[in-house]
């Protein structure tokens, strides 16, 4: 048996995000949502969604002692960082200027640019709805997945990660972002595959059967 | 290519039931949420609003089971409006598998209510429901006015302005509806439309009156709407969504 956890952490609802994996899961894998370390560290994969400001999420996190279980996830088994639990991996954001985020990944978030570079047309802030993601090199969670596909985004900042190794995807938004990132045994997205229909579904189904 | 223009269907759900008559002959039941959710969302919907017009409080918890049935089986945006008027009916929602959730007369007499939810929850599930209607003015220029109720009551507050307080506040998106063109099927109010989407910087979706697929289109391509939202057009099975969205895209304007 296999137990996928979605760390709850009070930021968002991820209802949607356990139903989504209930909805693609082997029989063998068990969906549970948690705030407990113990199960983040008893878990097979780990999922780490989220909403909201990057200072509420570390004071959260701490909160519930999930700093050092998701430390130590994040490098030891198949992890999948969404929205929030991609910019929270980062070592900051503009958004919460001295408060430290996870610091896995090298590099920061900013906020999305206010008008496109080429046209210097005004761009809408949030940028919500289904845009094209640009994959970059071949990964297990992109299978059977269209380079270019379109998924759903909601959110006002972007991360800047300063290795590129690490890009496994960007999106054109006023200025091409990274919305993917890759290394090792993580994983993770800015925008939501538990909103993003069948395309959704299918990296869901990927990261259940990923064997990094 | 970017970001796509969104189609949104909006279903009335009254004690748990889609009302205003869905007709779709394949579907078993027109009246099951779940069911009509479904199948839009086949037809290739870019998110889904249910707005709840159970008059009495004592049945809003149906809207919630609705959501959470929902929110199981259909894996794109879920909105909800009807009846938001404290953070608590906002955490019930979102809780139950909505996204975002739209407030309308709440936002009207308690503006900092907005402001209270957007801080709260995120400005991205804040949709605030403006409803507008033409109001004459001594030079003849377009003014639009805000109603409440269902567009029968006025309150004196220009649409435009309170788009961009709105936005203020906390806004993540605008629902704005023209009460003149509601259920005529003669087209979004344009000229509105454009008007409040100039004026802010969050997305603006546009709804009202739409009687077919060329209205959509010229909701995005005049009003300059990021989103369009219809009803009868999609539920009458005249046409489906993704007949919508090739009309779009035969006019230029990118879709899903």
């Amino acid at each position: 048996m296999e137990t996928v956890v979605v760390i709850d952490y009070s930021m968002g609802n991820l209802r949607s995000v356990a139903k989504a994996l209930e909805h693609v899961a082997l029989p063998a894998q068990r969906i549970v949502i948690s705030s407990e370390p113990r199960d983040v560290a008893a878990a097979t994969r780990i999922v780490f969604p989220g909403q909201g400001a990057m200072r509420d999420c570390m004071v959260e996190l701490n909160a519930r002692g999930l700093h050092e279980a998701i430390l130590e996830a994040a490098v030891s088994k198949p992890f999948f960082g969404i929205c929030m639990g991609l910019q929270g991996l980062m070592e900051g954001s503009d958004e919460s200027p001295g408060t430290p985020g996870l610091g896995l990944l090298e590099g920061g978030v900013k906020r999305l640019p206010e008008r496109d570079e080429d046209t210097g047309e005004r761009l809408k802030i949030p940028h919500m709805g289904w845009n094209q993601v640009n994959q970059r090199g071949t990964h297990p969670m992109w299978s059977e997945i269209a380079d270019g596909e379109r998924f759903y985004f909601v959110h006002s900042f972007r991360v800047v990660p300063a290795d590129p190794h690490v890009i496994a995807g960007t999106t054109r938004y006023g200025t091409d972002f990274v919305c993917a990132i890759a290394r090792d045994n993580l994983f993770a997205v800015q925008f939501h595959p538990e909103k993003s229909q069948q395309a959704g579904l299918r990296m869901m189904a990927n990261f259940l059967s990923w064997r990094p | 290519m970017g970001l796509a223009k969104r189609i949104i269907p909006c279903l009335d759900v009254d004690n748990g039931r889609v009302v205003k008559g869905v007709r779709f002959l394949d579907i078993r039941d027109a009246g099951d949420p779940v069911e009509v959710a479904k199948r839009y969302d086949l037809e290739g919907a870019d998110e889904i609003t249910f707005l709840d017009i159970t008059a009495s409080s004592d049945d809003r918890d149906t809207i919630v089971h609705v959501v959470e049935d929902v929110a199981a089986q259909v894996f794109i945006p879920l909105t909800v409006g009807g009846g938001i008027r404290k953070v608590e009916d906002i955490r019930r929602m979102l809780n139950a598998g909505a996204d975002k959730v739209g407030i309308n007369t709440a936002a009207v007499f308690n503006p900092e209510f907005v402001g209270e939810a957007s801080a709260r929850f995120g400005a991205q599930c804040i949709v605030v429901a403006i409803d507008a209607k033409r109001a004459g003015t001594e030079d003849g220029s377009p003014r639009w006015e805000i109603f409440t109720h269902g567009g029968r009551r006025p309150t004196g507050i220009d649409a435009v302005e309170w788009a961009v307080r709105m936005e203020e506040l906390g806004a993540g998106e605008l629902l704005l509806t023209s009460m003149d063109r509601d259920g005529t099927r003669a087209g979004f109010d344009l000229e509105l439309t454009r008007a409040v989407c100039r004026a802010v910087d969050i997305p603006v979706i546009a709804s009202g009156g739409v009687g077919n697929l060329d209205h959509l289109v010229a909701g995005v391509l005049e009003g300059e709407a990021d989103a369009v939202l219809a009803a009868s057009i999609f539920h009458f099975a005249e046409h489906t969504i993704g007949e919508a969205k090739q009309r779009m895209a035969e006019r230029g304007v990118e879709v899903r």
